[in-house]
């Protein structure tokens, strides 16, 4: 535990609060119905190969991801497909949504359900690619991004590391946690065949000190496998964000603008490698993640939840009444968004889902700007965050993307610390979005 | 002694050396201006909101003298008085224009539309619009953070605390169109202020199919398609699930407005009906 690391700039230390650190990952029912939104990544929405009334197996292939930024998406369940229409999404909007109603669990031909744990690496770096492209797996440290895109090197670039991200540092939070130490093999593994994709040596597993059961039992494992490495990290958030990572552990800078690849870094997050493990070796889509229910005054756990059940059942199933609930956040409570409605269905990018009373989840009233500047010092990009509220406030969009608004990671650290509880972020967030729009219609 | 004559000599020549050179070079790089942008700038109303789509009333006067054509120059603020004005000034003739008023199509009141979820982000419609649907969970509706209050120059919107809409104030209201601009979803119209300000429009913007739209607001437009029919000036039309009355067809004859299911046709200044038997009487006939 000697030796623990951590990147140097800005960064905040909230309370971890992980209540549910301890409790096993437990498999929730298959609801009677489930809403497979057909955007579930970053990039352009997966389009719908099946019809109304088609009869879907587990595992199937039900949307195509047709760009180059862009993911399949398998049916969770088997049944039929009731309706392709729209249905919220988290934000409220509608999207574009196939609902499967479900029948007694058949699977897809050719996927290994045994849980004995297959080490031989077999196919090639190619294979592995388009394995990983073909089943669908995106990011699920919570950005989506499909990872057979990061995984493709571009041309004249090296990657030297693999990152994988154990830190899991937002608050509530433990599905990481825990896949590290149930899956602890499975992730290793995923490694490896992570690392057989980008060609690199060696990788290491960066994960925060509040889980040093983790740790431990990650360097054990590791021990049989060459070039892996665990690092523990020192406990400040947002140490699992892409750049703070690789600042911390092998010291290199993402310069601005750029990608990880630029520096040699390739990070990956654990219940990726986990997933990647599942597609390559047991030829397994992602149909379904580990999902924490936390919050404050509530049991919550750790579940394995199939994509596109309603948030509802999972409430339901963990037995948390909503009187006195008056904030669901998907996600962790720094980065993640208030849902308006339980029907909401959980996606790939689901890492959580927080259930609060009035007393912790309200924000606070917004007073003046005191210019304490605590916000500079806790951005961990650098950023001047007091500068570009007021440029978003004022509409000043050149000023936003002279300060580098777009080089905001959104991890919440100056809206977090600001004590006059100015909405930082918010207005960071609309400038970050109108900037982009300028940048966009700039290149036509 | 002698140094003061000196000084003062040595001054004078200085003096009118530069007098000199100042007189030639405002000869030679003098800037001819017409003198009718100063007389056009003197009569606008210098607000400079940039309603007219120039920046500023000296832009806008520059423009109207620069082309001399009032046709698609007119300056909101000021309107027809304004214009005529103008057009003594250039010489030429000018055609007047309906005065027009900013529209709110949303009547998602908290009693219309409950509120389904509350929103405590940063008091931006801009931002709350690229958050999420809305509060009501109507993804057309007015937000209720008041940026076409704060777009206003003329103190003409104010947020009723009771409805959560924005009211447009009539004397106030210049028609700049700068809350048409503010407004992220597009709520906020201009259109024509009608005679002694009565006017009738679809208070509904939601472009959902009937059911959904209904789900989440008691008086959204369902696109039923009923004021089409029975509309003698062939003034609405219907797109998307939405219907719209055009303000240049439109009659002022409320057969719309009864006819309306939901109540989202509004109109505004009538008198009152006389009685409700009446009403249902005319709608048959």
């Amino acid at each position: 535990m000697n030796g623990l690391k951590t990147f140097p700039l800005g960064g905040v230390h909230p309370d971890d609060c992980k209540f549910t650190s301890q409790k096993s990952i437990v498999s929730i029912p298959i609801p009677e119905r489930v809403y497979i939104p057909v955007s579930q990544s970053l990039g352009a929405p997966s389009v719908p190969i099946v019809n109304k009334g088609d009869k879907v197996k587990t595992g199937q292939l039900i949307a195509k991801g047709e760009a180059f930024i862009s993911s399949n998406i398998h049916s969770s369940v088997t049944g039929e497909v009731e309706k392709i229409e729209d249905w919220i999404d988290t934000s409220g909007y509608k999207r574009k949504t196939i609902i499967i109603k479900t029948e007694p669990d058949v699977w897809e031909e050719g996927i290994d359900l045994s849980s004995e744990i297959k080490r031989e690496i077999t196919l090639s770096k190619e294979e592995i690619i388009q394995r990983i492209k073909d089943k669908g797996i995106v990011g699920l440290g919570g950005a989506t991004f499909p990872t057979h895109v990061k995984v493709s090197i571009p041309q004249g670039k090296k990657a030297e590391y693999l990152i994988i991200n154990g830190v899991e540092c937002e608050p509530y939070l433990t599905s990481d946690h825990r896949l590290m130490l149930e899956k602890g093999e499975e992730i290793l593994i995923g490694t490896q065949i992570l690392m057989k994709a980008i060609d690199v040596d060696q990788a290491i597993i960066g994960i925060e000190a509040n889980k040093p059961d983790a740790i431990e039992h990650l360097s054990k494992l590791a021990e049989k496998y060459k070039g892996i490495k665990v690092q523990g990290l020192k406990l400040k958030y947002p140490q699992g964000a892409e750049k703070q990572l690789i600042k911390a552990l092998v010291n290199r800078e993402v310069p601005s603008g750029k990608l990880p690849i630029e520096v040699g870094c390739v990070v990956q997050n654990v219940g990726t490698a986990f997933a990647v493990y599942e597609a390559v070796q047991k030829n397994k889509p992602l149909i379904n993640r580990v999902v924490t229910l936390s919050g404050n005054n509530i049991e919550g756990g750790n579940f394995m939840v199939r994509i596109g059940t309603p948030i509802q059942k999972l409430i339901d199933f963990c037995g948390a009444k909503l009187e006195n609930i008056d904030k669901i956040i998907n996600g962790g409570p720094m980065m993640g968004k208030a849902l308006v409605s339980t029907e909401v269905p959980v996606t790939k990018g689901t890492s959580g889902i927080l259930l609060f009373s009035a007393e912790v989840s309200s924000r606070m009233k917004v007073y003046n700007c005191v210019r304490c500047g605590k916000c500079v010092s806790a951005c961990p990009m650098g950023l001047e965050p007091i500068v570009l509220e007021k440029a978003a406030e004022v509409g000043n969009w050149d000023l936003a993307e002279k300060y580098h608004v777009l080089d905001c990671i959104e991890c919440g650290s100056c809206h977090y610390t600001c004590p006059a509880g100015r909405p930082l972020l918010d207005m960071i967030r609309l400038g970050k979005n109108k900037v982009n729009q300028i940048i966009r219609s700039r290149v036509k | 002694m002698s140094i003061i004559i000196y000084s003062l000599l040595a001054l004078g020549c200085v003096a009118l050396l530069f007098a000199t050179v100042i007189f030639f070079v405002d000869k030679k790089f003098k800037v001819v201006e017409d003198p009718r942008i100063d007389k056009v700038q003197e009569i606008l109303p210098g607000a400079n909101c940039g309603g007219c789509g120039y920046p500023g009333c000296r832009g806008f006067a520059e423009a109207i003298v620069k082309t001399g054509d009032f046709s698609a120059l007119f300056c909101p603020v000021g309107g027809n008085e304004v214009a005529k004005k103008a057009a003594v000034i250039m010489g030429v003739e000018v055609k007047e224009k309906a005065p027009r008023i900013a529209v709110v199509r949303c009547n998602g009141s908290y009693q219309n539309a409950p509120q389904k979820a509350r929103y405590e982000g940063a008091s931006s419609c801009a931002f709350a619009h690229m958050l999420f649907a809305g509060e009501s969970g109507c993804p057309y509706g007015c937000l209720g953070c008041g940026d076409c209050v704060s777009s206003c120059t003329f103190d003409a919107i104010f947020m009723n605390p009771e409805t959560g809409l924005p009211v447009v104030i009539e004397d106030k209201c210049t028609s700049c169109g700068a809350c048409v601009k503010a407004c992220p979803r597009g709520i906020i119209e201009l259109r024509n202020k009608g005679p002694k300000g009565k006017r009738i429009f679809v208070s509904c913007i939601n472009k959902e199919k009937g059911a959904v739209a209904r789900k989440n607001c008691a008086v959204a437009c369902i696109g039923c398609g009923k004021c089409v029919k029975v509309c003698p000036h062939e003034a609405i039309t219907l797109s998307d699930n939405l219907a719209y009355i055009d303000y240049e067809k439109c009659k002022l004859c409320r057969k719309c407005v009864s006819e309306c299911p939901t109540g989202a046709i509004l109109e505004i200044n009538f008198p009152p009906r006389k009685t409700d038997v009446k009403n249902t009487n005319e709608v048959e006939a």
